[in-house]
């Protein structure tokens, strides 16, 4: 239920942050050539991710963040730790 | 310089405290309808002015192609992307088809820029430090950046720039747009300005220059150019922007021609940071050189839309300055301040008077300046007090003077 909870909220940030319909945002789905991000986009959407979970994403884990499954694997393994 | 290449106003658009389309606008300025009240945009009950004329009803992402485009700009460009939706689909340019996209150009400043954006980051800064601070921070705050995203929305490639010349910046983005066209480097500009500064930064900043109107009873009577009771300028925002092009062009591809952009004039007072020059020398000479440019005689001016901001010195200032263009010609001119209805767009003032004239030359009425109640015997023109006017113009000059001593003067006409 936790795990959903989280899904959701990412999903939800990246519908507002990036202004794309719910259903585009699936878990392959890939910032910039799916779903329309330029690189200051991805910079603004990690930053709410941060804010969001209150985690810190260095840059070198920010860059290998290309997909929304990626972000969510991500963030639930930092929830974890 | 001289130049064959004749240029013509072939589209408006204007985003007002009075309304949110060129017609709802107009029709306001010739009912004489206020758009000031008490500022709702943020909590001014500390601040010594609390009203301001605020654009309203506005979908700030009304103008972009993409809504999510909306949400990367400050509100100056939100107003200046849709007042140039406005004007462009007003000039039929809006279909890219047959058009040569390399020789249409874009001028839109803006006298401060993105000072809101300013101010949210800058609190972000304060409470979360500087890791929370947003990459579109510097996009967001430029004041050249709403040039450059108009230019985007339509894909138009020729010249692309900015004036800032404070409260003189949309006058000047014009004039220049209507150089830049006589020189040959572009056939169509897209030119105005817009202005959002009515946030805590910007009220509380010209509060204390003592610059705007305390008078926060009766906010629809604070903006009185002209009248003994003014004390200062009404804080106005929005934008306004004109397509102008060459006559050839227009006629070319049978382009409505709204009248001639026929001179342009523009000097400096070097006298003082934010006051004008006593004698008015500067504003004269911004104006006899665009009459000169345009070849037209005094006695053809049937309308100046003065500069009129309602502030103690400004407005005498500006009353010696046509009085030392026009001479005994003067009190026979109508002058009129728009200003008395918005307020002061700041930036964007010059242009949505300059539509102003446009619309005057069009419809043969000229809207009045209201609040006239007791004229400062200082001022003793024709200011078309509080009631609008039908009136034959052939020649309509549009006044604009920004802090730093920023002088111009536009010059419509008949065609």
């Amino acid at each position: 239920m936790a795990d959903k909870t989280l899904e959701e909220r990412v999903r939800e940030i990246i519908v507002e942050q990036l202004g794309v319909n719910a259903e585009q945002v699936t878990t392959e789905a890939r910032f910039i050539e799916d779903l329309g991000a330029d690189s200051l986009d991805t910079v603004e959407l990690v930053m709410a991710f941060e804010e969001e979970f209150g985690v810190e994403v260095p840059d070198e884990d920010a860059e290998k963040l290309q997909t929304v499954g990626t972000v969510i694997e991500y963030l639930k393994d930092k929830a974890d730790k | 310089m001289s130049s064959d290449r004749r240029v013509v106003v072939t589209g408006l658009g204007a985003i007002t405290p009075v309304g949110n389309d060129v017609n709802s606008y107009w029709d306001a300025l010739v009912a004489g309808r206020s758009g000031a009240g008490p500022i709702t945009g943020f909590d001014a009950s500390a601040f010594d002015c609390r009203i301001a004329a605020e654009v309203k009803g506005f979908e700030p992402a009304s103008g972009f192609k993409n809504p999510k485009d909306a949400r990367r700009a400050d509100r100056y460009t939100q107003l200046a992307v849709a007042a140039a939706k406005q004007a462009v689909a007003d000039a039929a340019l809006a279909d890219p088809t047959g058009l040569d996209l390399d020789r249409i150009g874009v001028m839109i400043g803006s006298g401060i820029g993105g000072l809101i954006t300013l101010e949210t980051q800058h609190s972000i800064y304060l409470e979360k430090g500087p890791g929370r601070l947003s990459p579109f921070l510097i996009p967001m705050l430029i004041s050249n950046i709403a040039s450059g995203i108009v230019g985007m929305e339509h894909g138009f490639r020729g010249p692309n720039l900015a004036v800032v010349t404070a409260c003189a910046t949309s006058a000047q983005c014009i004039g220049e747009g209507w150089r830049i066209i006589r020189d040959g480097d572009a056939d169509v500009i897209v030119a105005g300005g817009s202005e959002a500064a009515i946030c805590p930064m910007g009220i509380g900043g010209f509060a204390a220059m003592r610059a705007v109107s305390f008078r926060n009873d009766d906010p629809q009577a604070a903006s009185r150019p002209w009248d003994k009771g003014r004390d200062g300028f009404l804080m106005g925002e929005g934008a306004g922007m004109v397509v102008i092009e060459t006559l050839e062009h227009a006629k070319k591809r049978g382009a409505k021609i709204y009248c001639e952009l026929a001179g342009y004039g523009l000097s400096a007072d070097a006298y003082h940071l934010s006051a004008p020059d006593p004698e008015g020398a500067g504003a004269a000479k911004a104006m006899a050189s665009a009459l000169k440019r345009a070849a037209v005689n005094l006695d053809e001016v049937g309308y100046i839309n003065a500069h009129g901001t309602s502030t103690p010195l400004g407005d005498i200032c500006e009353t010696l300055a046509i009085k030392r263009v026009f001479g005994e010609r003067a009190k026979g001119v109508a002058v009129s301040s728009s200003k008395s209805m918005i307020g002061h767009l700041l930036g964007a003032a010059g242009a949505v008077e300059a539509i102003a004239c446009v619309k005057t030359i069009e419809t043969g009425v000229i809207h009045p300046t209201i609040n006239l109640a007791d004229p400062d015997p200082q001022c003793d023109l024709d200011y078309v007090p509080n009631v609008a006017r039908q009136a034959r113009v052939d020649v309509a000059l549009s006044n604009s003077f920004g802090f730093g001593g920023h002088n111009s003067c536009l010059v419509l006409k008949r065609i």
